[in-house]
């Protein structure tokens, strides 16, 4: 490896920036822990001859041991593969959710800032009108929402897997508005360049003058706004699924640990503290993760 | 400044329409219709019945038309009743309103002045541990879940110490009025301030590296006055922009707040409203939540014309 010499292109200059800070490593790495342990759920669960899903009654409110490190809840379920099956739940509908609202928002945005006139106007008017609704009614609402009435089948609302998905695209529905704004500024920004006026007059489409000149450099800012915007949305999930609305049994997420948690604060507190205390984790963790991407994005810093 | 005012005002109400149509569809998308309600609670009705209380209740109409009979109704000040609590709309939403805007407005007030303090205190000492302390607190603020929190401080100084009711509004209890305000406003101030506080430091950071600051250090001046009167004054100015963009944020946000604490306001009553498919309630809670928001952007656009005169009023400006 010593003998390749190290090509200095931006992207070299930027993660090395990025490696240099201390406390986005730390939440990167916080990160991808995280998800490897939720991923492990099962294998945890096989290992340990344990459940997070069945119900054990003879078993309740069992203090931590060596069968069950962090002890079993009110139905007897293992707390912590509950714990670990919630995370794989929160965790995907954060990062689907943040994923979802960047690819729309990069569509919206990179257009209304391509095409301008009009077409600029009634997009980013649209924007600035689903970015003024109030946040966590809507979603309440969203959540409520009968599918029925919008021609879904009765069965198709009822089957398995429609819930999470309805949560992610609930997310990615509300979520877009403030990453088609960054995207529109790039693009406004990188369509005056001389690169991209090069292209235009060697006869380039504007589809490829988009794709291969406008969003490659644009994604900096979208890329720090997708990782900021899965901090947020795994919050948001929290509460919603912590209000009754989000994350359906028999799945659960973090938010539905805490809202069978919080009858029994009294008596079992930990069982509130550990969903809990992972949402604060893994939050911390994309901020830091953000906001280091940030610093170390930042174009003002590539010419040193 | 009137008729910039006025233009605002105008161009605020226009999206204030556009936004009721659409909350009005979405509720329209709620399980149930109020004749569907009915029906559930009256086996004996028959198919004819079912056509004719659709009549009655204007459901078969199409939706603008429905929206339409809504508004002229709204302008005459009537807002329908609630289907579960048996009033007038506005009979029920009008405490609700006083309640959180006290719970809102006091945590606004807090968070505000300890952000513009903590900012400050942590762009002076920049780099230092005070700074970093500041920074981390800020970071835990941003990333905790408030309903977590508030179950916390419930456990805390509830449970284990008694030293605070655990939920609740004044007059409920035995507990002194002020002691059922405390931990809800302190969880709203906990996740508040940490936003704004960091913004408030690059704010004066900002500042702090012009010209004119390091002029007024040469003069000879004290480090405390040359924060206060020339580092504050110009520092403020996008602080309180952020700040009056956040009313709104705050006001919906305090929902999750006001449900773990039973405090009987906007969010609390929002979401009973829509799980309780109480189609007028939820849609003049969801209107007065938009309302706010809409107001606090007017405010921000407003405040920022009044303190930098350099932002020519009426003309636009692109962020």
């Amino acid at each position: 490896m010593s003998a390749a010499p190290p090509a200095t292109t931006v992207w070299n200059l930027r993660f090395r920036r990025l490696r240099a800070d201390r406390a986005a490593m730390l939440g990167g790495i916080v990160l991808i822990l995280l998800c490897l342990l939720a991923m492990g759920a099962g294998v945890y669960e096989s290992l340990a001859h344990v459940s997070g899903v069945d119900t054990d009654l003879f078993n309740r409110f069992a203090p931590p041991s060596a069968d069950h490190w962090l002890g079993t809840d009110d139905a007897g379920r293992d707390t912590l593969g509950r714990l670990l099956r919630a995370s794989r739940v929160s965790l995907a509908v954060g990062l689907l959710g943040a994923v979802g609202a960047s690819l729309v928002g990069t569509l919206i945005g990179a257009t209304a800032g391509y095409v301008r006139g009009w077409v600029d106007v009634v997009l980013m008017s649209f924007t600035d009108f689903v970015n003024g609704l109030p946040w966590l009614p809507m979603l309440i609402i969203l959540a409520a929402l009968d599918l029925t009435k919008l021609g879904f089948s009765a069965d198709f609302v009822r089957a398995g897997g429609v819930n999470f998905w309805r949560i992610v695209a609930i997310f990615t529905v509300l979520g877009w508005p403030g990453i088609a704004r960054l995207a529109r500024a790039g693009t406004l920004a990188l369509a005056e360049r001389e690169f991209v006026q090069a292209a235009r007059a060697q006869g380039a489409t504007p589809f490829r003058i988009l794709r291969v000149h406008i969003l490659p450099n644009a994604m900096s800012a979208v890329i720090v706004a997708t990782t900021l915007a899965m901090g947020r949305i795994i919050l948001a999930e929290s509460g919603l699924s912590f209000l009754g609305v989000g994350i359906q049994p028999p799945q659960t997420s973090w938010g539905g640990m805490l809202n069978n948690a919080l009858d029994l604060i009294g008596t079992a507190p930990m069982l509130a503290i550990y969903p809990g205390l992972m949402i604060l984790i893994t939050v911390v963790a994309t901020n830091f993760l953000g906001d280091g991407l940030q610093a170390a994005f930042d174009p003002r810093r590539d010419r040193r | 400044m009137l008729r910039y005012l006025l233009a605002r005002a105008g161009s605020a109400l226009v999206v204030l329409l556009a936004k009721a149509f659409v909350i009005f569809a979405l509720i329209g998308l709620m399980p149930g219709d109020p004749v569907d309600l009915l029906m559930t609670a009256n086996p004996d009705a028959r198919p004819e019945d079912v056509i004719r209380l659709r009549a009655i209740y204007g459901v078969d109409q199409p939706i603008l038309q429905r929206f339409g009979d809504w508004l002229l109704a709204a302008a005459h000040g009537d807002f329908g009743y609630s289907r579960s609590l048996h009033r007038p709309v506005l009979e029920i939403v009008i405490p609700a309103l006083g309640n959180t805007l006290l719970l809102t407005g006091t945590a606004f007030l807090i968070s505000t002045l300890l952000a513009i303090a903590l900012g400050t205190t942590a762009a002076v000492h920049r780099g230092s541990l005070l700074d970093r302390g500041i920074n981390l607190f800020a970071y835990a603020g941003i990333s905790i879940p408030s309903f977590w929190l508030g179950l916390v401080l419930i456990y805390i100084f509830a449970v284990r110490l008694g030293w605070l009711p655990a939920s609740g509004m004044p007059g409920q209890g035995a507990a002194p009025g002020w002691a059922y305000l405390v931990m809800p406003l302190a969880t709203l101030v906990i996740v508040e301030v940490g936003g704004l506080a960091r913004y408030a430091r690059s704010a004066i950071l900002d500042v702090l590296e012009q010209d004119y600051v390091r002029t007024a250090h040469a003069k000879g001046l004290s480090g405390m006055r040359v924060v206060l009167r020339h580092v504050l004054r110009n520092g403020l100015v996008p602080i309180v922009t952020i700040v009056a963009l956040g009313i709104g944020h705050l006001f919906s946000g305090a929902l999750l707040v006001e449900v773990i604490f039973a405090w009987r306001g906007m969010g609390r009553l929002t979401l009973e409203a829509i799980m309780g498919n109480d189609y007028n309630l939820a849609l003049v809670c969801l209107l007065f939540t938009t309302m706010m928001i809409i107001l606090g952007s007017m405010l921000a656009d407003v405040a920022y014309a009044w303190l930098d005169p350099r932002i020519a009023v009426g003309g636009r400006r692109d962020r």
